[in-house]
């Protein structure tokens, strides 16, 4: 067997975790995926933009990666993320366009200028997570029904309801998505264009948000109770039962905090793309659910990271920014690769995990 | 003692319960709405044969696919515990392979249309047994390992076929699609009948059932016993690919083409809520196909009631939604005993009246 890392052999000789081996393993195979891809086509991949590029276009990913990372910890699934992702979005933009009626006529009676229609948005957003969340929450923890049936119900509603309240697609006005996508630059990992100035990397405030959210699971899962429960209940309910953990209201948490992210994650699609769509977010359920397994997010429960996450959504984002370079231009290259690629990481894993556990039985 | 005979008896079918009960609710307001809703006329097609038509044959005939995969589905999620996600992939790959091999040929020729159909067959059992390799031998949670599938499979099908979506044009296409020249029954419903009674024949036979369920409820119980469940599993799969395939080709004998897209599109959500609402857990174990079937024809019906109430079909998903979520509510075993002990307590507060009566 491999040998332990450092610092943690010197505090305690305790062989690594699975949840460390995962994070492990996915953190070396997207830097060296990164550093190939960097090596081989160098241009884009060279540029620092690149990869600012990858957290714009999947801030909103990371965010509900998160929530459903949490989920997946407790043993329970959410596919419902990529629709209230969608409907959050497409309620945002009627807010801030003002096409969406009951809104007008509040809007009217208070006499608010247009600037304060984006709180209003972000409002619509945490209140729709909240209610998917609450009422999800309450179904599967309380009631113990499957989960997969409640979440699936609950997408086929998010996308019922989008072409209920707008078939057509809708547009933010320009002057409110000036605020929306202000950007911040950072003039330090800039790169020349072609004409030789600078161009300072930018990053958008979706961004700032996911990274925020990261680090406030991160806590949540390493530091407080609450997310101790969360492994415990995943890792063997009963048990947890018995050593006095609260599992319906654990359970119910974890949806709750689930259905919150999503709703966080579409207000950041919103601020990305500015316009809501029927299609938007599009099997962003399954991407999200593929990150977290990348990440090493076990579906059974109990064993997962939201650092392993993020990485999971980066390294999915750079197949499919790498097919798109190498020049495979048939359509059908990138989600075959992605598929590919896919079979490759989760068949790793658990040839890793197999190796260790049959390991452990003959030591 | 005739009481708790009978509860014995309700409880070898109250797995059956809720979908009866969805479908019951659902003919009950179809007959309130419109009194003539289920009516079946005899009437002649285009080419002047006679068929069968009505609002309960277009119910039976749409969820031919649906119910051929549910039937798979509810194996895979007995043996394995899990539910496969790539049908829908699966199916076109599938419908792509059968195009192909009909288009190869010169002309369509029933023993073409046969070659295709088993091809079809075997390249579907194929991918099946990659995903049941990878749950098998490699232990991968079944939802995972056919994400891949899932991810990819569409593509793949568009690949077959070289980016084009071809039609293919042949009176015996039609026939599998619609209907045999005479007979006025839709040839879906017929195969679905079919497959059915090969079903039930496999059970008969075989220990086929005994074995995937006791692979389901203990994996490692059933390896003691001399279960090869490595072999149950991958057979489960490949059953499913079958499935996938037989609904892959009447789905693409339907339009006479093959659209990669949107051949059986998201089917595989409502294939797995078929297995659900059958009363089947989705934790694998027990399993009764009849729920599975049931459920499929639940929910066609369900969407033909919508569509018939002039919902727009964008918008039936949120009305599909709430009904799934109100029925699962009234099969949650919590509800269930309270709604029991409720019931308990108004019997015992009527017999202590009519005691008190009687005394």
């Amino acid at each position: 067997m491999k040998a332990p890392e450092k610092n943690l052999s010197q505090r305690r000789r305790e062989p690594i975790t699975d949840t460390q081996l995962l994070l492990t393993i996915t953190i070396c195979i997207f830097v060296f995926m990164y550093v190939m891809a960097m090596v081989v086509w160098g241009g884009g991949f060279l540029k620092p933009q690149m990869l600012f590029d990858l957290l714009n276009d999947n801030a909103f990913l990371i965010i509900i990666s998160c929530g459903l990372t949490i989920v997946m910890i407790t043993g329970s699934i959410d596919i419902s993320v990529g629709g209230v992702t969608a409907l959050v979005a497409m309620t945002g933009v009627m807010i801030l366009n003002g096409s969406l009626r009951p809104f007008n006529r509040i809007e009217a009676a208070l006499g608010l200028s247009e600037g304060s229609r984006i709180v209003f948005a972000l409002l619509a957003a945490l209140l729709i997570g909240l209610a998917y969340g609450l009422v999800q929450g309450y179904l599967i923890a309380y009631l113990e029904i499957q989960p997969f049936i409640i979440t699936l119900a609950g997408m086929f509603f998010a996308r019922g309801m989008i072409t209920i309240i707008s078939v057509d697609p809708q547009k933010a006005p320009q002057s409110l998505m000036n605020i929306l996508q202000t950007r911040i630059d950072i003039p330090f990992l800039g790169s020349p264009n072609k004409k030789g100035v600078m161009i300072p990397a930018r990053m958008e405030i979706g961004v700032v948000i996911a990274l925020i959210i990261v680090v406030l699971v991160f806590i949540l899962l390493r530091r407080m109770q609450l997310g101790r429960h969360f492994y415990a209940v995943g890792g063997n309910r009963q048990s947890a039962l018995m050593l006095g953990v609260n599992v319906r209201r654990t359970r119910f948490m974890a949806h709750l905090i689930c259905g919150i992210l999503a709703g966080i994650a579409g207000f950041v699609f919103m601020m990305h793309t500015g316009a809501g769509n029927a299609t938007n977010a599009t099997a962003a359920e399954m991407n999200a659910i593929a990150s977290s397994i990348i990440g090493g997010t076990l579906l059974t429960g109990g064993v997962g990271n939201v650092v392993g996450t993020l990485f999971g959504v980066l390294t999915l984002s750079t197949i499919k920014s790498i097919v798109t370079t190498s020049g495979l231009r048939d359509p059908w290259w990138q989600s075959i690769t992605t598929g590919a690629m896919l079979c490759f990481f989760i068949l790793l894993q658990s040839v890793v995990l197999m190796r260790r556990h049959t390991g452990n039985k003959k030591s | 003692m005739s009481k708790n005979k009978q509860s014995g008896f309700f409880a070898n079918y109250t797995q059956l319960l809720i979908p009866l009960i969805a479908i019951i609710i659902l003919v009950i307001f179809n007959l309130f709405r419109d009194p003539s809703f289920f009516s079946v006329s005899l009437a002649s097609n285009n080419n002047g044969q006679p068929v069968l038509q009505g609002n309960l044959i277009s119910i039976l005939n749409g969820a031919s696919e649906l119910v051929i995969l549910a039937m798979g589905m509810t194996l895979v999620t007995a043996a394995s515990g899990g539910q496969d996600i790539s049908v829908g992939a699966l199916a076109a790959i599938a419908g792509s392979v059968f195009v192909k091999v009909l288009k190869g040929g010169a002309s369509i020729s029933p023993f073409t249309v046969i070659l295709a159909v088993i091809l079809c067959c075997a390249v579907a059992m194929i991918f099946g047994s990659f995903n049941g390799m990878l749950v098998s031998v490699f232990g991968i949670q079944p939802m995972i390992a056919t994400l891949i599938l899932f991810t990819c499979g569409r593509s793949i099908a568009y690949w077959i076929n070289g980016g084009a979506t071809p039609t293919v044009e042949s009176p015996i296409i039609n026939a599998i699609g619609s209907f045999i020249p005479g007979i006025p029954v839709p040839t879906p419903i017929l195969i679905v009948i079919l497959t059915g009674i090969l079903f039930c024949v496999l059970f008969r036979l075989t220990t086929l059932r005994l074995y995937i369920q006791s692979v389901g409820i203990n994996q490692r119980a059933a390896r003691l016993n001399g279960i090869n469940y490595v072999g149950i599993k991958l057979l489960a799969f490949m059953i499913l690919g079958a499935c996938c395939a037989v609904a892959g080709v009447i789905g693409v004998s339907r339009l006479s083409l093959i659209n990669h897209e949107t051949l059986l599109i998201n089917i595989e959500m409502d294939a797995i809520l078929a297995v659900a609402i059958g009363g089947n857990s989705l934790g694998g174990g027990k399993f009764r196909m009849l729920g599975s079937v049931l459920g499929a024809y639940a929910i066609q019906m369900l969407t033909i009631t919508l569509y018939a109430m002039k919902v727009p079909s964008t918008d039936v998903k949120a009305y599909k939604a709430v009904v799934i979520i109100i029925l699962v509510v009234m099969g949650s075993p919590v509800v269930k005993e309270a709604f029991d002990r409720r019931l308990k307590k108004y019997r015992d507060k009527h017999q202590t009246l009519t005691g008190k009566e009687a005394a």
